[in-house]
């Protein structure tokens, strides 16, 4: 009875701040306790609001409705690449003297997150674009800078970061493409593999060895090229059929006797993992936004489900079973939110993120997999059907756990980052 | 082409929201409630931007009344491609009181003194449906009017309005300067690019008073009272149409 009342009296007093009346008191108070808080905020700046507005009306308005028939047909949903990037939303790490808008890695995160709600698959297509950029962007010369990213924002073209080979996916060291230098160029030849994008870009990030002495380490063995798609000796395999992501584009890539000019050498020979390792640190916050969107989108597809659906004459969003389902999605969705947003932040501020964006990549991906899950358990016998939305998130969120650096390789980048930290 | 267009926009309730009375009845809620452009204001936008890009007008330029959140709306004609804004500070009880007189009044004032062409602005907002503003404007100026316009064109000196009216359309020829009300079908306004976004930040909002255009913002309306409409009630099912009849005669329905 008392704790009612105390409850009550919390709330009245809660309420009277809102209200006209001692508003000028409960402001002032706010302001006092907003100074000893210091720089740290929870706030967006009025454009990155206006940002997010204009990617969360293109993911509602268009990405949505079209994103079941391209899963179907696996079709690469060029259209909606085609719009994302007429109203700026691709693109966006690009510098602007090549006519970029330079943003930074957190308004790009908040702008995947909007699109990855949408589809993940038309999602992935785009960030596609960021990772294969990011090597040029962060160490390419002004020359390369003007030439390969300037002409992605004359046109909607697409590239890829070709890394992955059959043999050798989490152990990057392990690749064998070889580049052999002869005269002024270097001749390619080698097999990648799951490149997204593989079958549609306009150029390539491939990272090569140069240095054939299997003691020479990592850092020193291995260059970084950019690769024109349509140089002789280039040739994308089949489009793949994956479980999810259906309409993303990935390929196998056969290199034979690829030549490649000096001047599309990053940095020089021998810096290539470093560049693709580097690229890492900016580009998984943004694979983690996207999986907080697919996480978010099975919350609200499931939570619109639970407050229609009726059983046992009640709603199912009633029953406590499922409210506390609802619960702990909720809870998953807010913290990976956090996570990647601190990770971007860190990057942005200039600092070395490693440690922020593998716990952002590996929770976002865990989470993601387990709210889709839960979305389809929420739907029950509707759920594992295709005509209901969420099956398809599943299917999707799987990737998450795989693809730009396994669950497991986060967890052991995160476990050394953490005890390098400790033995400090 | 010299022409300056004047286009009004407002900072309404977003059309998504669900729309709660306050507990005193005064009004709806609006504190933390989300808030964007009249959805008739974005289509009169985009009919000036669109008149700009057709080289048939200069220069558009954004005007909203209301405290300091609307200059979120002007910004937002300016990602549209609106060239300057026009912020008329009006707030608190003043606000609240502000309808379509005082703002007709302001929108004349301000077409004489930018030199304006032509005023386009929504047929109605979603707000207050009032649906008076573009119609006091034009004869407070003694401008000619076309209003629920779904198409405009100029040709040669001349408007040409065609209006959406009970009995189908109604295309009319009017003298410039006029006022024009955007009807839904007038076109589809466009997204705000982020570039756009970005560039409409350099873009300048000038600061005006009502009085400094000698008007006064008063209000001669007082509103008494803001209910919900009423609850609906649930039905009866009948077995047969004599049993529905009977029951209607005794609702004195018929």
């Amino acid at each position: 009875m008392i704790f009612n009342k105390v409850l009550r009296a919390g709330f009245q007093a809660g309420l009277r701040f809102q209200s006209t009346g001692p508003q000028a008191s409960a402001r002032a108070a706010t302001a006092a306790l907003k100074e000893s808080l210091g720089g740290f905020s929870f706030e967006l700046t009025d454009q990155q609001k206006e940002f997010q507005e204009v990617a969360r009306k293109f993911a509602r308005e268009e990405i949505v409705p079209a994103a079941p028939s391209y899963d179907k047909s696996g079709e690469y949903p060029f259209p909606l690449i085609k719009r994302a990037w007429e109203l700026g939303l691709m693109n966006g790490h690009i510098p602007e003297d090549c006519g970029g808008m330079g943003l930074g890695i957190f308004d790009a995160c908040l702008i995947t997150e909007e699109l990855a709600f949408g589809c993940t698959g038309v999602q992935t297509a785009i960030e596609a674009n960021s990772l294969g950029q990011m090597p040029v962007i962060i160490a390419g010369n002004d020359a390369q800078k003007k030439k390969y990213l300037g002409r992605m924002t004359e046109e909607p073209l697409m590239c890829a970061y070709c890394v992955t080979e059959p043999g050798a996916g989490s152990d990057v060291a392990g690749i064998k493409t070889r580049a052999v230098k002869k005269g002024d160029e270097y001749v390619v030849n080698g097999q990648k593999m799951w490149i997204t994008n593989g079958g549609k870009a306009n150029w390539y990030f491939l990272l090569a060895r140069t240095d054939p002495d299997p003691k020479c380490s990592a850092s020193k063995a291995f260059t970084g090229f950019i690769v024109e798609a349509d140089t002789p000796g280039v040739q994308p395999g089949r489009k793949e059929l994956n479980m999810g992501q259906r309409c993303s584009d990935t390929r196998g890539i056969t290199f034979e006797d690829v030549r490649i000019p000096k001047e599309n050498v990053l940095i020089g020979e021998g810096a290539g993992f470093k560049i693709a390792m580097g690229a890492f640190d900016k580009t998984r916050p943004p694979v983690a936004a996207g999986a907080t969107g697919l996480a978010q989108r099975a919350l609200e597809e499931a939570t619109k489900y639970a407050l229609e659906r009726k059983t046992f004459g009640k709603f199912i969003a009633e029953h406590q079973a499922v409210s506390f389902l609802l619960a702990e999605m909720a809870m998953k969705v807010e913290l990976a939110r956090m996570a990647y947003q601190r990770a971007a932040w860190e990057v942005d501020q200039g600092r070395r993120n490693t440690y922020y964006a593998s716990i952002a990549k590996a929770y976002a991906g865990d989470i993601a997999n387990q709210c889709a899950t839960d979305a389809v358990q929420i739907f029950g016998g509707n759920g594992f059907n295709s005509e209901y939305p969420v099956e398809k998130l599943m299917r999707d969120a799987k990737i998450y756990q795989i693809y730009e650096g396994t669950a497991q390789i986060q967890r052991l980048i995160i476990s050394r980052e953490h005890l390098g930290k400790f033995k400090q | 082409m010299s022409a300056r267009v004047l286009v009004g926009v407002k900072r309404v309730i977003d059309y998504a929201v669900k729309i709660r009375v306050k507990p005193d009845r005064t009004g709806v809620v609006t504190d933390g409630v989300k808030h964007s452009m009249n959805p008739f204001c974005e289509i009169a936008v985009e009919e000036a931007v669109k008149l700009k890009e057709k080289k048939l007008v200069k220069e558009v330029v954004a005007v909203s009344c209301g405290p300091q959140q609307v200059q979120e709306t002007i910004r937002t004609a300016l990602a549209m491609g609106a060239d300057r804004g026009i912020h008329v500070e009006v707030s608190g009880k003043d606000y609240e009181t502000l309808g379509p007189l005082q703002v007709s009044k302001i929108l004349a004032a301000l077409a004489k003194k930018e030199q304006a062409d032509l005023i386009i602005l929504g047929k109605q907002a979603i707000d207050d449906d009032c649906n008076q503003t573009g119609q006091m404007t034009a004869a407070l100026l003694d401008w000619p009017q076309g209003t629920f316009a779904s198409e405009v064109n100029i040709e040669a000196d001349k408007l040409k309005v065609v209006r959406e009216i009970d009995g189908g359309l109604e295309t009319i020829k009017i003298n410039l300067p006029a006022v024009v009300t955007a009807d839904l079908r007038l076109n589809t306004p466009r997204y705000a690019t982020l570039p756009n976004i970005m560039k409409a930040k350099k873009k300048k909002i000038a600061n005006v008073k009502p009085a400094d255009l000698g008007v006064d913002v008063s209000s001669r309306l007082e509103v008494l009272k803001v209910d919900e409409p009423p609850q609906r009630q649930a039905g009866v099912k009948v077995e047969t149409v004599h049993d529905l009849v009977g029951k209607l005669k005794e609702a004195g329905r018929i």
